[in-house]
């Protein structure tokens, strides 16, 4: 308890932090109420997408010039032979960048290939850009804040492991904070869906998945501003790794389960077979859009609720916005946690369902 | 988003609201009968409404 | 749905499956093994050192118990032993006033018998005596009446007589 109270602050400052960061993010330069809402809403879409670049905050000088502090990223694509090159090539999006004879233009977060150094992005009637899309490897924002929480997360439990050498069977320092979270997620999430006998072979992927998702939902609250799990390709990936581990580890019991259901009639099981075969695809189908979609609304919501601050400008208006974004700000911590339990626990119970040995004698 | 589109959107999100509501509720009924078994419920709980939930959202995301 | 795909990025995925797969293996060789090995190793030490107490407690209990029955045991066979002297010494006592009450019986047949004889040569010494006593007499009167031959005959026989021996 005495630990929880000690990050109190931090966490309070640290949302605080984020406020301020977001509140200079989303200054407007117009004055109309119209053209600040569709600024706004510009500015929302613009951070739920991955960009080329590192930026913290931008801002637009008097003269109409944007600035933008921050530090560009490596892009790599794959367009006949491998080109790597700065992302300040696109000058944040605003020109075309020239690789080798080939010019390639930023469209909605993503690179195009155009014709010239004035080429333009053709949209069809859907607003779908019609043109060439090279095959994109670049470390994007996203990818860097992933690489980050990659070398936190090995760096922070590589040292409690070695703690516990040291200091003979007993955590310290950080260890002690996160001993409790590790053993609750062997305890109360693998031991109960998995069962006593099988459950040690997914412990490495589930306490991996748990703390990757959490740490990487927090950092999508802090100033920084990035939220990884926002994109589908994240949580797609997520969601295909539970999937393919529960396929290759289903013990034939489950298959059983799924083409011939015993215990049901047979005009029975064989309507039941394509549903749980569907079952199988739709389990992390909806693994991979409850994340994405929880986060992206939560950063949606608590953007606009800032947003709304620069639209009413009132004594009454700013100080609600701000206390509702307060509110969910707090809200959208539970909700990482949340998600990241969530998530792990739907995946323990599929890999229990996969190695779970029926008694057919007696169920059914 | 056309007309229709949002109808069906306001749908699923009445229908997953009524849901998890209910949900909720009954393990609220559960924990005030047996506060014992708290945890279970709550963990119960939450497998229950995160199903409906990602219903829900699969559904918003196919009428969107 | 039609956005979600459009959203999708190759690149970011390709990135995540790769830095998440490597973080699994990695963390499962450098952090979970270790951390869940030696949080194993603790937990079963502490159900180990519990077992033992609980062990040395029913040990102290089964001591106590055979103390308990060995006590009982030797206060039973001290019990038997004090039983066993006092019927010793009752059959003892019995049997001295047995061979007693027998010896005495012994002793008084003897003495009965004794007394019988004693009686009997009293008796016949008192009849030699009375025989020796009448024949002094008989002499006396004899010496007397000896000159009467009759008389003295007659006499002789009446003394007789009237001397009834019992």
């Amino acid at each position: 308890m005495r630990r929880k109270t000690s990050l109190k602050p931090i966490t309070l400052l640290l949302l605080l932090i984020t406020f301020v960061s977001y509140a200079k993010e989303g200054a407007p330069s117009s004055d109309s109420k119209a053209d600040k809402e569709t600024e706004i809403k510009e500015y929302i879409q613009h951070h739920l997408q991955d960009s080329y670049d590192f930026t913290l905050f931008s801002w637009t000088t008097e003269a109409g010039e944007h600035k933008y502090f921050g530090f560009p990223l490596p892009v790599i694509l794959w367009d006949n032979g491998l080109k790597v090159f700065s992302s300040s090539k696109f000058h944040h999006g605003e020109t075309v960048a020239e690789v080798d004879g080939n010019y390639y233009k930023v469209h909605h977060a993503k690179i195009y290939k155009v014709d010239g150094p004035n080429g333009e992005i053709v949209e069809d009637d859907h607003h779908h850009a019609t043109n060439e899309k090279p095959l994109d490897f670049s470390i994007t924002k996203n990818v860097t804040m992933i690489m980050m929480v990659f070398l936190i997360m090995f760096f922070m439990f590589k040292k409690m492991a070695s703690a516990y050498k040291k200091n003979g069977g007993m955590p310290k320092g950080m260890g002690r904070l996160l001993e409790p979270i590790v053993l609750y997620v062997r305890d109360d999430i693998a031991r109960p869906n998995i069962g006593e006998k099988h459950y040690k072979r997914y412990m490495s992927y589930l306490l991996t998945v748990f703390f990757f998702v959490w740490i990487v939902n927090l950092f999508g609250l802090t100033p920084i501003g990035m939220n990884v799990t926002n994109n589908i390709a994240v949580t797609f990936c997520l969601a295909i790794i539970t999937y393919l581990i529960t396929t290759f580890t289903a013990k034939k019991d489950y298959w059983k389960h799924i083409f011939w259901m015993p215990g049901v009639p047979v005009p029975m099981k064989i309507i039941l077979a394509p549903i749980e075969l569907l079952g199988t695809i739709i389990k992390p189908f909806s693994l991979m859009i409850r994340l994405y979609a929880n986060i992206t609304a939560g950063h949606i919501v608590l953007m606009s609720l800032i947003g709304m601050m620069f639209i009413f400008k009132n004594w009454l208006g700013s100080p609600l916005s701000f206390v509702l974004a307060f509110v969910l700000g707090i809200l959208e911590l539970l909700v990482a946690a949340l998600q990241a339990y969530i998530f792990t626990m739907l995946s323990a119970l599929y890999f229990g369902a996969a190695v779970e040995e029926h008694d057919h004698h007696e169920a059914h | 988003m056309t007309i229709p589109n949002i109808v069906g959107a306001g749908l699923v999100v009445i229908g997953a609201g009524i849901g998890i509501g209910k949900i909720g509720g009954s393990a609220m009924e559960a924990i005030a009968r047996q506060p014992e078994a708290t945890g279970k419920i709550q963990t119960a709980m939450l497998i229950a409404a995160a199903l409906i939930e990602g219903i829900g959202f699969a559904a918003l995301f196919a009428v969107s | 749905m039609e956005k979600l795909i459009e959203e999708f990025s190759l690149g970011l995925f390709f990135w995540q499956a790769v830095l998440f797969i490597g973080l699994i293996f990695l963390l499962k060789k450098f952090a979970w093994k270790p951390i869940l090995d030696s949080v194993n190793d603790r937990e079963e030490g502490i159900k180990n050192a519990l077992d033992a107490a609980e062990n040395a407690k029913k040990e102290m209990e089964n001591l106590q118990a055979d103390n308990e029955k060995l006590l009982k045991e030797a206060r039973a066979e001290r019990e038997a032993m004090l039983k066993e002297a006092r019927d010793i010494k009752n059959k003892m006592i019995d049997d001295a006033k047995e061979e007693a009450r027998e010896e005495a019986g012994k002793l008084i047949a003897q003495a009965h018998a004794s007394i019988e004889t004693e009686k009997k040569a009293a008796i016949s010494e008192l009849k030699s005596q009375v025989a020796n006593l009448s024949i002094e007499i008989a002499e006396k009167v004899v010496r007397e009446e000896l000159s009467n031959k009759d008389k003295q005959v007659k006499l002789v026989e009446s003394m007789l007589g009237e001397a009834t021996l019992n």
